[in-house]
């Protein structure tokens, strides 16, 4: 039986109180995005500012919900900042496959698009302070507030990408 | 069962808890379960499965179609939990009681029937903003549908119902539907003014009774409203059995819902007749085992005697408002009225700044099971202006151990989330 212990670590308990790039970006010329869980209530804005490479400059996170969906949205965000699209975008692979195996059985709907396809972990990719959330799969109802905001992040990428290729046609 | 005026109780929930299976289990490396989410759906009493599992090992056919002895006897069973209900809540005839699946099928039936053959573009529903989601999207689907209009009772400031503008509001609709106890506020509604108001204005009441009834004596005679829907499993029976009581003439002219078996008088290759009431509206194989569940459910009730268990739900809220106030006043809000004779032992919550789903988490941990979320009624947590609550319901099984316990793991929460 999972204790509270394993869900409510120290660093994301200090995540919750004290959020990492709270707050909103211009938009535009930033890409803002929002991601709701419909079963809480949770929600996350994601304020994204990419370079003309794809890089991420700068990012911010507005919205509000529970202590997992708010303190992996801040890990997240300390995380991403100043990454190439490239290493943001394995960054969010290697989260999701943490928390996969969990997320793959609730959503046998295939409800999140795209989503649900087996995702191998890759040891290459240093999680850090974001393995503290690795407690979450044993509660599997929270595993969509911890993946909540990195799904948005996704969304804010992939709009900031079609974005630049529009501008370069 | 007794009356137990020892503890100054209605009820004597020691024996009453022991009626209650699911109440021995324990959570968590042996925590006891204490159950605070009865609003959400109840726990069983031992009659109730028991009558099901005899029903299942003794009787089990289908009904109104053998005619063989169990036949005979399922049916039997199936009309007489029919005839229990009536008798519950004071209905003039079995043709009035018809079984659904639960309140929010109720409520769909009369959108769908008589709704469809009754309201037409620009029509008026009033509403009201404490509804609970079965209560409004089958009219916001009218409304899209039909282009109907929808009018809203506001709550007032005390989590009541403001009726200053009712007569304005009530003029020239043809539906009043209102929740008789909300299940975020607790508040109760006044259903007999609503219903008073609803017939002067040439319009017809529907009452969600989906928490009145497993907790407040109910007539619907003196409720005097059309429509009533409720739902076995919040009131000590089975999930997938309700009810929808209408005034017999209402259900008679009211075209059939549901198409099939048993609700015809006849089928040809060019056309079908509908068939008698309650029947009607009854469509296929309906739950049988469940109505015989809902019938032991109501002689459960009825043995506590629904004056004890109100008693008991308004003395135990005003012991939970008082304890939950007194130990946690600084940090806790409640919504709902103060009052514990206007109210259900329905006590949403916010507590410390911190998210229902944490705060519910961490109960879990203690064994105490409370509903965290919007509770179905998101208009009203907009109004309220929260995303979510955390609430905590009692029943007939609940006591001051249980609410006590619930203060206990707030501070454990709070402890949690609130030390820097």
């Amino acid at each position: 039986m999972p204790g509270l212990e394993d869900l409510y670590r120290e660093i994301i308990l200090d995540h919750y109180r004290h959020p990492r790039n709270r707050g909103e970006l211009d938009a535009p010329p930033a890409h803002r995005v929002e991601g709701f869980n419909p079963l809480c209530g949770d929600e996350v804005v994601v304020y994204l500012d990419v370079d003309e490479a794809g890089d991420v400059t700068d990012i911010k996170i507005n919205g509000q919900g529970c202590s997992i969906s708010q303190s992996s949205a801040s890990m997240m965000s300390a995380a991403v900042k100043g990454k190439s699209a490239a290493d943001t975008r394995r960054l969010i692979r290697a989260f999701k496959a943490l928390m996969s195996i969990h997320e793959q059985k609730l959503d046998g709907d295939g409800n999140e698009t795209g989503e649900s396809e087996a995702v191998a972990p890759d040891p290459e990719v240093p999680l850090g302070d974001l393995e503290a959330l690795q407690g979450v799969v044993r509660f599997p109802v929270r595993i969509k507030c911890a993946t909540l905001s990195w799904n948005t992040l996704a969304q804010a990428l992939d709009e900031a990408e079609a974005g630049a290729e529009a501008k370069a046609d | 069962m007794a009356l137990d005026d020892s503890n100054g109780s209605a009820l004597d929930i020691v024996a009453i808890k022991k009626d209650f299976p699911i109440l021995e289990i324990e959570v968590h490396d042996g925590k006891r379960l204490v159950y605070l989410d009865s609003a959400s759906s109840s726990q069983k009493p031992r009659v109730v499965l028991d009558a099901m599992e005899h029903y299942y090992e003794t009787t089990h056919a289908n009904v109104h179609r053998g005619v063989y002895s169990i036949a005979e006897e399922a049916t039997a069973l199936y009309e007489g939990a029919r005839a229990r209900v009536m008798r519950f809540i004071g209905a003039r005839s079995p043709r009035e009681v018809v079984f659904t699946k639960n309140v929010t099928e109720a409520i769909n039936l009369v959108a769908y029937a008589w709704g469809r053959a009754n309201l037409h573009e620009g029509d008026a529903v009033l509403l009201s903003e404490i509804e609970h989601h079965a209560n409004l999207v089958p009219w916001l689907m009218l409304k899209e549908e039909r282009g109907i209009e929808l009018r809203f009772i506001p709550m007032a400031a005390d989590f009541t119902l403001d009726l200053d503008d009712l007569d304005r509001l009530v003029d020239g609709v043809k539906l009043v539907g209102v929740t008789a106890m909300s299940n975020v506020l607790g508040t109760l509604t006044p259903v007999r003014r609503l219903a008073d108001a609803a017939h002067a204005a040439g319009a017809l009441l529907l009452v969600d009774g989906a928490q009145l009834l497993p907790h407040v004596a109910t007539d619907v005679a003196a409720l005097d409203c059309d429509f009533l829907g409720f739902t076995g499993h919040k009131m000590l029976g089975p999930t997938g059995i309700g009810v929808l009581w209408a005034r017999e003439a209402l259900l008679e002219a009211m075209p059939a819902f549901l198409g099939g078996g048993e609700m015809i008088r006849d089928v040809s290759l060019d056309g079908w007749l509908p068939n008698e009431l309650p029947w009607k509206f009854e469509a296929g194989t309906m739950p049988i085992a469940e109505a015989i569940g809902l019938h032991a459910a109501i002689d459960y009730l009825d043995g506590l005697g629904m004056e004890a268990v109100r008693e008991h739900e308004v003395s135990l809220t005003a012991y939970a408002l008082r304890t939950l106030t007194r130990r946690h006043g600084d940090r806790i809000t409640i919504y709902g009225p103060s009052e514990p004779d206007q109210r259900g032992g329905v006590i949403s919550f916010s507590f410390g700044g911190i998210h229902p789903h944490d705060i519910s988490q961490v109960l879990d941990q203690h064994g105490v099971c409370v509903r965290a979320g919007h509770h179905c009624a998101k208009p009203l947590m907009r109004r309220l202006g929260v995303a979510a609550t955390a609430r905590a319901s009692l029943y007939v099984y609940n006591d001051e151990a249980d609410v006590d316990a619930l203060a206990d793991a707030l501070d454990s929460t709070a402890d949690l989330f609130l030390t820097p």
